[in-house]
């Protein structure tokens, strides 16, 4: 290994997201001479991206003005809202929050959305490189970002070099733009060394799972958007359920926790499941297929957690960043105006500084900041966050407090701490049955012949101090049963099915020893969504 | 020596593949696709052929509508030289394709043609014997190991009781197994390079091919679903419930 290969861009950006391709497309329309470098670590646009999803279409009118007349792929109108409180066999209609009225909104799959923005990137000569993963940074002897390099295909499980072994390059440019959404791993690192969070709150985060299904035909109707609360869930744990109906007898059903849930046995993925069972869910579903799952972590911290998004040579956009909009469940529309400012900004100074102004300067903070108080307020329980969301929402966010985020690593409780509630679950029936069966709609591949992507840097703690206290919570809070406990001759031992992850960033976020570290595996590996 | 490579665009191979609830064929709705593996399998043994100084030019072909550009494409990032597109928005069957790739070879003239042993998607594994045929030169199907010698090739086979080799005049029809080789990676710059080389684009009607089919597909239907089984706790009572089900 010597020497790695170096391509220059002025413009590199990592992911290709709704925030990634939004801003290397306004790159392009401002300033077609630049050379914009799209990195992707999916095999293909879009394989990776995971969201409900129904989407504002006033990004896209400024980035596309003529999309309506060549739309993504999956793109309904919204016809109609409904917001529901469930309990174990009842439900009770909730007046909708303005902030979750979606007339003129759109239902579509972010993921075939986004490969349509490919074709668009693609058609004004950015150049996009699916299935290569960015796997570090490449720093520049003042110690500033100046570009990544990309990871190395063909390294043996043992890391030595296989038969197939390429060495990955280095992609220089004066600016590089994160758009790797949650969590990203470069993100995670750079916001550590140049230490962007100094002045915010922690992040925090909640964990979507999805299913796409088809269902017995008239039992959707295309355009409607429903929401749930309440049950599976008890009162402590934040979170609701998402059902989009859309064309061809399709229907998207998803279940977001947040991830500062206190109960060292719950288990996301089951929540999810007991979700489905519910009389009004598992009416729509009985006798219908899955055609595609998986599960991502989302942001949640908003306004308080934004961290600092520029530091010397790089910029931080979109959900890498954080800037979801909790209460109107919606991101993809402040990530496509981050991405677009960002461009504005490169086309405009050629340079990262200056960009942090100009974003709390805009309507994505100031949106962020208006609901600022709306997700904290849950942490005293639903109906008490329920009143502070509407005082808040009739003030527009003008109330001088601003309430503090806390992390989601340290809420977890002890074993011995903890009691939890009867959730009143019921005995489930639907597909799919356990997780594996689960990861197996995700269509996730990764070459097993390759090192192990969830690094433990404390493997000792996994098998000491986390049985007694957490009763090992890997097990349960990853959706796709990456990590299992075995029994061997030599005693009990953590297995990481590496092969089954999806790329959702759960553990490297819930861990409570902060001991998972989660690092891009070969290029082109993860899940393989259609229409997700 | 030139060598051609055949390339088809396939549904990828981790996809979980799904039946259109009208029977008429497969969902392709938001699908990965992907070049056909043998095919890749064939383009690396061609390459490596290339760069031991033992052929001169790799040319991949494929037959389909512009979308197969995109798989042309990344033959050519591999390393192939140049790519030509016969277009047709027709579903060739394997004869069709033989014939297109038989008019392909009259006008490259290589001196020998590579094929995946069979595409993911029909699973026929007929065009390269067609072609073969067509072209009335020899064929070695299933390769696992290939050697050439001047006018010959030495071929490996994979046959059901084992190996065999063959020696085939050339040119040429060879078909490839998994086991050949494994393909490399497509490194970043190379791709930047394929967009550079040359694709040209040949319509069927130009070929003077005709696109019919002599097979329809009536209908298509996923495999049963596996019934539920149950827990027997003896030896008799494994007998009994055989005996009921008619199976004993």
């Amino acid at each position: 290994m010597g020497e790695r290969e170096i391509m220059e861009y002025d413009v590199i950006v990592v992911g290709a997201g709704p925030a990634g391709l939004s801003c290397a497309i306004r790159l392009k329309q401002i300033k077609p001479e630049l050379m914009v470098a799209v990195i992707e670590k999916s095999s293909e646009i879009g394989a990776h991206i995971l969201s409900g999803a129904v989407i504002e279409p006033e990004p896209l009118d400024r980035l596309l003005p003529d999309w309506r007349d060549d739309p993504p792929p999956v793109c309904i109108p919204v016809e109609r809202d409904e917001i529901w409180l469930l309990k174990p066999s009842k439900r009770y209609r909730l007046p909708t929050p303005p902030q979750q009225k979606n007339h003129g909104n759109f239902i579509v799959s972010l993921g075939a959305m986004c490969g349509w923005l490919a074709t668009r990137a693609e058609a004004l000569e950015v150049d996009l490189f699916p299935g290569y993963a960015a796997a570090g940074i490449h720093f520049r002897e003042d110690g500033s970002v100046g570009g990544v390099i990309i990871g190395d295909m063909g390294v043996g499980r043992d890391g030595q070099p296989r038969d197939s072994y390429v060495e990955g390059i280095e992609i220089h440019a004066p600016v590089t733009v994160l758009c790797e959404g949650v969590r990203g791993h470069l993100s995670k690192q750079l916001i550590r060394r140049f230490e962007l969070d100094r002045h915010s709150d922690p992040q925090t985060y909640g964990i979507g799972m999805k299913e796409l299904w088809r269902v017995q035909p008239g039992k959707s109707s295309p355009g409607l958007v429903q929401h749930t609360t309440g049950w599976p869930l008890d009162k402590s744990i934040y979170g609701g359920s998402f059902i989009y109906h859309m064309d061809k007898d399709r229907i998207a059903v998803g279940f977001v926790c947040g991830l500062d849930y206190a109960d060292p046995e719950f288990m996301p993925f089951e929540a999810f499941q007991q979700f489905k069972h519910h009389p009004m869910v598992r009416d729509m579903l009985e006798g219908g297929e899955i055609l595609s799952s998986g599960a991502r972590a989302i942001s949640e911290g908003g306004y308080q957690s934004l961290p600092k998004t520029e530091m010397p040579g790089a910029l931080l956009v979109g959900d890498c960043a954080g800037t979801l909009n909790v209460p109107k469940i919606k991101g993809t529309h402040q990530a496509m105006k981050a991405g677009m400012l960002a461009a504005e900004h490169i086309a405009d100074t050629g340079r990262a500084e200056g960009f942090d102004a100009k974003l709390r300067g805009s309507e994505v903070v100031q949106e962020l900041h208006q609901v600022r108080n709306i997700r904290p307020a849950f942490y005293k329980g639903f109906w008490r966050g329920f009143l502070r969301a509407a005082i808040e929402t009739v003030t527009a966010g003008k109330l001088p407090t601003t309430l503090r985020i806390h992390a989601d690593d340290t809420a977890l409780r002890k074993l011995d701490e903890y009691t939890p509630p009867d959730r009143h679950w019921v005995q489930r029936e639907l597909p799919p049955r356990d997780r594996l069966a689960s990861v197996y709609f995700a269509a996730t591949a990764h070459d097993e012949d390759q090192p192990v992507h969830l690094q433990i840097l404390e493997p000792d703690v996994c098998t000491t101090r986390c049985p007694v206290e957490y009763g090992n919570p890997c097990t349960r809070f990853c959706p796709a049963n990456v990590y299992e406990m075995v029994e061997d001759d030599a005693g009990t031992a953590l297995q990481i099915n590496a092969a089954n992850c999806v790329h959702c960033k759960t553990c490297d976020i819930k861990d409570p020893y902060q001991i998972i570290n989660w690092v891009a595996p070969e290029g082109g590996s993860g899940p393989n969504y259609q229409n997700m | 020596m030139k060598i051609l490579i055949g390339i088809k665009r396939v549904v990828d191979y981790n996809v979980r593949v799904r039946v259109l609830p009208d029977g008429s064929g497969v969902d392709l709705d938001g699908v990965k696709m992907s070049v056909n593996p043998f095919d890749e399998i064939a383009l690396e043994e061609a390459l490596r052929i290339r760069d031991a100084g033992k052929a001169e030019e790799v040319v991949v072909v494929s037959i389909g509508g512009d979308p197969v550009q995109q798989q042309l494409r990344t033959g050519l990032a591999m390393g192939a030289d140049r790519a030509i597109q016969v277009k047709t928005d027709a579903e060739l069957q394997p004869l069709g394709a033989a014939q297109a790739f038989l008019k392909i070879v009259e006008r490259e003239e290589p001196g020998l043609v590579i094929l995946g042993k069979q595409a993911i998607d029909d699973d026929n594994s007929q065009t390269g014997q067609m072609l073969a045929a067509l072209w009335g030169r020899p064929q070695a199907t299933f390769a696992s190991k290939l050697v050439l010698n001047g006018t010959s090739a030495r071929v490996t086979r994979e046959v059901d009781s084992g190996l065999e080799i063959v020696d085939v005049d050339l040119p040429a029809v060879i078909t490839v197994d998994l086991r050949l080789n494994e393909p490399r990676f497509v490194k970043l710059p190379d791709i930047m390079k394929a967009k550079r080389k040359p694709l040209d684009v040949v319509t069927l009607e130009e070929l003077g091919v005709d696109a019919g089919s002599n097979v329809s597909v009536t209908h298509c239907a996923p495999p049963p679903q596996r019934a539920k089984g149950i827990m027997v706790d003896d030896a008799a009572q494994l007998v009994q419930e055989l005996k009921n089900r008619g199976l004993l």
